[in-house]
C-alpha cells in the first residue's frame, strides 16, 4: 500500500513464475505421452522386452556359420476370448546362424462367426530379440478367418550371426488376439 | 532467527471485512485460513470414509472364508480405500496445512493466488462425489486396485473406468493448482530479509513437494487419459494386440507413482522438523543438510520407479540399477532421522501431544523405511512382492508416517487456529490408543507377508487365521481411536482454556508472533527478518 511500485514488482514476479510453472505442467503432460514412443525406441535399441521388429528384414547373403547350432523353439497361445486353434506345426528347429528357415503355423477359427486375428511375437531371452530376423511372417498382417475356416500360415526367418555366444536356445512365442472390432476388413 | 513484527493498530477480526455468513462465506472465500480449514476438514471426512472401507476389508478378513462381502466388492473396497486415502486424506491434509501455515510462516498476507486457491479446493468434493457415486452403478466402483494396472482397468474394466478417470483428472487439476500456488507464494511472497536458507524447513519441504507435484501430476493425467482412450476409443497404448504394451503402463504409472510417495512424506519431514526442535528446546540440528537431503530425495525419486516392477521380467542390469538407486535413498533419509535424533540429544524434552506423535513418527517411520530397504533388494523382492509385507511397509510409512505427522502438526497448531487449548487428556488418549492399535494392526502383517499371504485377496489359507484376527482387532481399535480425535476437535473449536500467542515455550517462527486465534488477516505489512 505504502510502496505501490514494490507491489507492482511483486505482481510481475508472481506472473512470471506462474507462466514458467504452467509451461512446466504442459511440458510434463506431453512428456507422459512422449514416454510411449520413447519406450518403444528404448526397447528397440536394447532389445529388452523381447519385442521383435514389426517389419520384414531383407534377405542377407552373409554366409552361414555352420560351426554353430541354435535351437529355435516355437510356442503359441491365444488371448482370452478368441476361439481359435492356433499352434506351430513343428515345435522346434535347429538352425545355423545366417541360415534361412521356413516353418508353418496352423490356425483354425472354431467359432461360427468371422474373426480377425492378430499374432504378436515375443522372443525370449529378450536380448536375443534383435537377432531374430523375420523375412516373412503372418504376424505382419491381420489374419481374417471365416467361421470354421482353417489356414496354414508361413514364417520365414534367420538368426543373425551376431547372436551373443552364450545364447543357444531361442523361444519364439506368439500370442493371438481378437482384433475383429478394431479391424476394418 | 530473530524477528521484529510491526503490527497494524487496526489489525484484527473486524479489519475491512465484508465477511459473509453461512455457506456463502465458505463457498466464496479466498482467505488462506478459511481454505486451509476446509482442506483439513475435507481430508478428515475422507479419512473417515476411507477408514470405514478399511473396516469392511478387515471385517471380511477377520476369519478365513467368505463371510460378509463378495470378492468383487472386496476389490472395490481395496481400490477405493487406496484412492481416497492417497488423494482424499493425506494430500489434501498437507495442502490444508500449507494453506494455513505457509503465509504465516513467511510473513505473507495470503497465498499468491487466492481465487485459484478457492477453486482448487472446491473442485475436490466434485472429484470424490464422482468416484463415490460409482458405487451406485450397477457394475460397481473401480475394482482394479488404486494402481489401475492395464489391462485390469482397460480390457477387464467393470465399466467404472470413465468415472475413475474423470475423478482422477479433477483431483490432479486440483493438486497442480494447489502446487503452483504454493511454489509461487514461496518464491515471491517471502517477507523482506527471508532468504531461501532462512526459510523454516516446513516451508522448504512444501516448496520441493510443490515442484514434485507439478512434475508428476501431469504424467498421471496422461496415464489415465491413455487408459480412458484404450477403454473407450479403441487406442492400443497398453494393448499388445495393437502394438502396445501392458508393461509400459506400469513404467508410466510408477514414473508418477514413486515421486507421489515422496509427495506424501516430504511435508511430513517438514512438520517433524518443526515440532521436534520446539519440544526439545533446541535449534534443528543440521538445517542445511536437511534442505539438501530433502532435495536429494526428491531428485532420486525420479530414477527408482521400476523397483515396483522387479517381477515383470526386467533385464538384470535394470534390476541392479533400480535396486542400487533405491538403496541410495536411504542415505538422505538416514541423514534426516539422525538429525532429528541429534536435535533431541541433550535437549530439554517435554512430551506434549505433538511431540508424542513426532517421536512415534521417527521410530515407526524408520521401521517402514527398513522394510522398504528389504523390499528394495531385488532377489528377496521376488518373495515379498504383492504380499502383506508390502502392505505392512507402506502402511507404516503412510499411517504412522504421513498421518502421524499430520496429527503432530494439527496438535501443534490447533491452539493457533482455534484460540483454545485442546483437552490434554483426550489428546493423550488419542495418541496412546492410536499408537498401540496401529502396531497391533500393521506389525503382524510383516509376518503374514513373509509367510506368503497375498494382498488384495478376500480369503486366505487357514494358517494365517490367528494373525489376521489380531490385525482386524487392531484395525477396529485404530478406527475407533480416530473418533476420540473428532470429539477433541469439536470440543476445542467450541472453547476451552484460552491459548496464548505462543503456547509452546520452545516454539520459533513468525506464526507465533500473531495472536491466537490467528486474526483473519495477518502480515498485511510484512515483518522484517533480521
Amino acid at each position: 500500500m505504502d510502496n505501490a511500485p514494490g507491489k507492482n514488482k511483486q505482481k510481475q514476479a508472481i506472473n512470471n513464475t506462474i507462466k514458467k510453472l504452467v509451461v512446466l505442467v504442459f511440458a510434463m503432460f506431453g512428456f507422459g505421452f512422449a514416454l510411449v514412443p520413447l519406450y518403444d525406441v528404448f526397447c528397440d535399441i536394447t532389445g529388452l522386452n523381447g519385442k521383435t521388429s514389426t517389419e520384414a528384414a531383407s534377405v542377407k547373403d552373409a554366409g552361414v556359420d555352420s560351426e554353430r547350432t541354435v535351437t529355435v523353439q516355437f510356442i503359441s497361445r491365444t488371448a482370452q476370448g478368441i476361439p481359435w486353434q492356433f499352434e506351430p506345426m513343428i515345435n522346434e528347429v535347429k538352425v545355423h546362424p545366417g541360415e534361412m528357415k521356413f516353418v508353418k503355423f496352423y490356425a483354425k477359427n472354431q467359432s461360427m462367426r468371422d474373426i480377425v486375428g492378430q499374432a504378436v511375437p515375443s522372443v525370449s531371452p529378450g536380448r536375443a530379440a534383435n537377432y531374430f530376423q523375420k523375412i516373412e511372417c503372418f504376424c505382419f498382417n491381420h489374419q481374417p478367418l471365416k467361421a470354421n475356416e482353417e489356414v496354414e500360415m508361413a514364417l520365414q526367418f534367420y538368426v543373425d550371426e551376431e547372436l551373443p555366444e552364450d545364447v543357444s536356445t531361442l523361444t519364439l512365442s506368439y500370442t493371438l488376439y481378437d482384433v475383429t472390432e478394431k479391424s476394418d476388413s | 532467527m530473530t524477528t521484529e513484527v510491526i503490527h497494524d493498530s487496526h489489525q484484527g477480526d473486524e479489519h475491512h471485512d465484508h465477511k459473509m455468513t453461512g455457506f456463502k462465506r465458505w463457498l466464496y472465500t479466498t482467505n488462506h485460513k478459511d481454505i486451509g480449514s476446509m482442506y483439513l476438514w475435507f481430508s478428515f471426512i475422507m479419512l473417515l470414509i476411507g477408514g470405514a472401507m478399511a473396516m469392511v476389508i478387515r471385517a471380511e478378513l477377520f476369519q478365513p472364508g467368505l463371510q460378509i462381502i463378495e470378492p468383487d466388492f472386496f476389490n472395490q473396497m481395496t481400490t477405493v480405500h487406496g484412492l481416497i486415502m492417497v488423494f482424499g486424506a493425506i494430500m489434501p491434509a498437507f495442502t490444508g496445512l500449507a494453506n494455513w501455515m505457509l503465509p504465516m510462516m513467511i510473513g505473507a498476507p495470503d497465498m499468491a493466488l487466492p481465487r485459484l486457491n478457492n477453486w482448487s479446493f472446491w473442485i475436490l468434493p466434485f472429484a470424490f462425489s464422482i468416484l463415490l457415486a460409482s458405487f451406485f452403478m450397477e457394475s460397481g466402483a473401480p475394482n482394479f486396485g488404486w494402481t489401475f494396472y492395464a489391462p485390469l482397468s482397460t480390457t477387464y474394466s467393470n465399466g467404472s473406468t470413465a468415472f475413475f478417470v474423470f475423478a482422477v483428472h479433477i483431483m490432479g487439476i486440483s493438486s497442480i493448482m494447489g502446487a503452483i500456488n504454493i511454489v509461487v507464494t514461496i518464491m515471491n511472497m517471502r517477507a523482506p530479509g527471508m532468504t531461501y536458507m532462512k526459510m523454516p524447513l516446513f516451508v522448504w519441504t512444501f516448496f520441493i513437494t510443490g515442484y514434485l507435484l507439478i512434475a508428476v501430476m501431469p504424467v498421471l493425467a496422461g496415464t489415465v487419459t491413455m487408459v480412458l482412450t484404450d477403454t473407450y476409443f479403441g487406442t492400443t497404448f497398453f494393448d499388445a494386440a495393437g502394438g502396445g504394451d501392458p508393461v509400459m503402463f506400469q513404467h508410466i504409472f510408477w514414473f508418477f507413482g514413486h515421486p507421489e510417495v515422496y509427495i506424501m512424506i516430504l511435508p511430513a519431514f517438514g512438520i517433524i522438523s518443526t515440532t521436534i526442535p520446539t519440544f526439545s528446546r533446541k535449534q534443528l540440528f543440521g538445517y542445511s543438510s536437511m534442505v539438501y537431503a530433502t532435495a536429494s530425495i526428491a531428485f532420486l525419486s525420479f530414477i527408482v520407479w521400476a523397483h515396483h516392477m522387479f517381477t515383470t521380467g526386467m533385464p538384470l542390469f535394470g534390476e541392479l540399477f533400480f535396486m542400487y538407486c533405491t538403496m541410495l535413498i536411504s542415505v538422505p533419509t538416514g541423514v534426516k532421522v539422525f538429525n532429528w535424533a541429534a536435535t533431541m540429544w541433550r535437549g530439554a524434552i517435554s512430551f506434549e501431544t505433538p511431540m508424542l506423535f513426532s517421536v512415534a513418527f521417527v521410530v515407526l517411520f524408520t521401521i517402514g523405511g527398513f522394510s522398504g530397504l528389504m523390499l528394495a533388494l531385488t532377489p528377496v523382492d521376488f518373495q515379498y512382492h504383492d504380499t502383506y509385507f508390502v502392505v505392512a511397509h507402506f502402511h507404516y510409512v503412510l499411517v504412522t508416517g504421513a498421518l502421524f505427522s499430520i496429527y503432530a502438526g494439527v496438535y501443534y497448531w490447533l491452539p493457533k487456529w482455534t484460540g483454545y487449548m485442546y483437552s490434554d487428556a483426550l489428546s493423550k488418549w488419542h495418541f496412546w490408543c492410536s499408537l498401540i492399535s496401529v502396531n497391533i494392526l500393521f506389525f503382524p502383517m510383516h509376518f503374514l507377508g513373509l509367510a506368503g499371504m497375498p494382498r488384495r485377496i478376500p480369503d486366505y489359507a487357514l494358517q494365517f487365521a490367528d494373525f489376521n484376527k489380531w490385525v482386524s482387532i487392531g484395525g477396529f481399535a485404530f478406527g475407533l481411536s480416530q473418533l476420540i480425535f473428532l470429539a477433541l476437535l469439536l470440543k476445542c473449536i467450541k472453547g476451552g482454556k484460552k491459548a496464548e500467542a505462543k503456547p509452546w515455550d520452545g516454539a520459533d517462527g513468525l506464526e507465533w508472533t500473531v495472536a491466537s486465534p490467528a486474526p483473519y488477516h495477518t502480515f498485511e505489512v510484512p515483518p522484517k527478518i533480521k
